[in-house]
């Protein structure tokens, strides 16, 4: 953790204020199940877990959401897929893959049973709707997290070669 | 399999904007001047010092007057720490007590240095020792640490209530 703060100013009625930061530069091992899906999409590569049920989980669930059971079976999905719900953030924050208005959305990448939360670079919330296509945008530089794909983009309106 | 992902970074952070209040400030000005400045209750006439959030923890009234308290205190209470952890700046064992100041009525906690722990006691007087005057800030870091007056210690029904 760290915190504290030297540079104060004093208002009008004598009070102090100062920016105060608290942080915590967490970092932390992904385990077998997430160290797969994260190597993937550094490498453009988007795979999910195979339940008991024959659902596929991406992101990938590390046990089964049915018998508990550790899920070791994986299957490909699609770099495209579909919006089925979203949310139009705008005003980004420090961290966000976008620095400019964006939407949140859940997707339903196609081969999966199930959503991925993640950013769509669409331009305004007039042209969103909920059931269009999308495709990922991998980003530049490949780190090994989530973040490697940069964004989802409107697939009739995508510019970049996706797998 | 060696570059696998293995790990990720996920810091997390808030940033303030704080602001102290007139009422804590009068006692951030105070300590810009060397003093201890804290207020007292209005109803029950307790001297808060620190003055807390500006607001009586028994009355749940609005702190009234500024009140000066002494720079001597009585040490009430104190724990010795033993535990090494990360960024500890200080050699162990130390001492961190709760000093009951001169005119106050609720202990405020500091660091006790120039005696050996063993030697810390209830009822202890002790005395502030200052940071050079152009490192001042508003706040209790300008005094580095309390060390004992040489005093005979104070009376234990002095400080009673306050355990």
């Amino acid at each position: 953790m760290s915190g504290g703060t030297t540079e104060y100013t004093i208002v009008e009625d004598g009070s102090f204020t100062a920016p105060l930061e608290l942080s915590y530069p967490y970092k932390r091992t992904v385990g077998p199940v997430l160290s797969r899906f994260l190597t993937g999409l550094r490498d453009h590569r988007i795979e999910g877990t195979v339940g008991s049920d024959g659902r596929v989980h991406v992101p990938p669930a590390e046990f089964d959401p049915v018998t508990g059971a550790a899920l070791t079976e994986w299957a490909p999905v699609a770099s495209t897929g579909t919006i089925v719900t979203w949310s139009w953030q705008p005003s980004p924050v420090e961290g966000n893959t976008l620095q400019h208005p964006f939407a949140w959305a859940l997707i339903a990448l196609d081969g999966a049973d199930t959503n991925l939360l993640h950013a769509i670079d669409a331009g305004s919330p007039e042209v969103l709707s909920t059931g269009m296509r999308v495709q990922a945008r991998w980003a530049a530089e490949p780190s090994g997290s989530i973040s490697d794909i940069e964004c989802f983009e409107l697939a009739e309106r995508a510019t970049g070669a996706a797998s | 399999m060696s570059d696998d992902v293995l790990r990720i970074r996920t810091p997390i952070g808030i940033k303030y904007q704080y602001s102290a209040g007139p009422r804590v400030s009068s006692h951030l000005h105070g300590l810009m001047d060397g003093r201890f400045v804290g207020k007292r209750c209005p109803t029950c006439h307790l001297v808060y010092m620190p003055p807390r959030n500006g607001t009586c923890a028994k009355c749940g009234c609005l702190l009234g007057e500024d009140v000066e308290v002494g720079q001597r205190g009585t040490i009430t209470t104190f724990c010795i720490v033993n535990v090494p952890f990360l960024g500890q700046t200080i050699k162990i064992p130390y001492v961190a007590a709760t000093i009951l100041l001169d005119g106050a009525d609720m202990g405020m906690s500091h660091l006790i240095q120039e005696v050996e722990a063993a030697d810390v006691r209830m009822g202890m007087r002790v005395e502030p020792v200052w940071r050079p005057r152009d490192e001042w800030q508003p706040s209790m870091e300008n005094v580095l640490y309390f060390r004992p007056t040489g005093e005979p210690d104070a009376a234990f029904e002095s400080y009673a209530g306050q355990l």
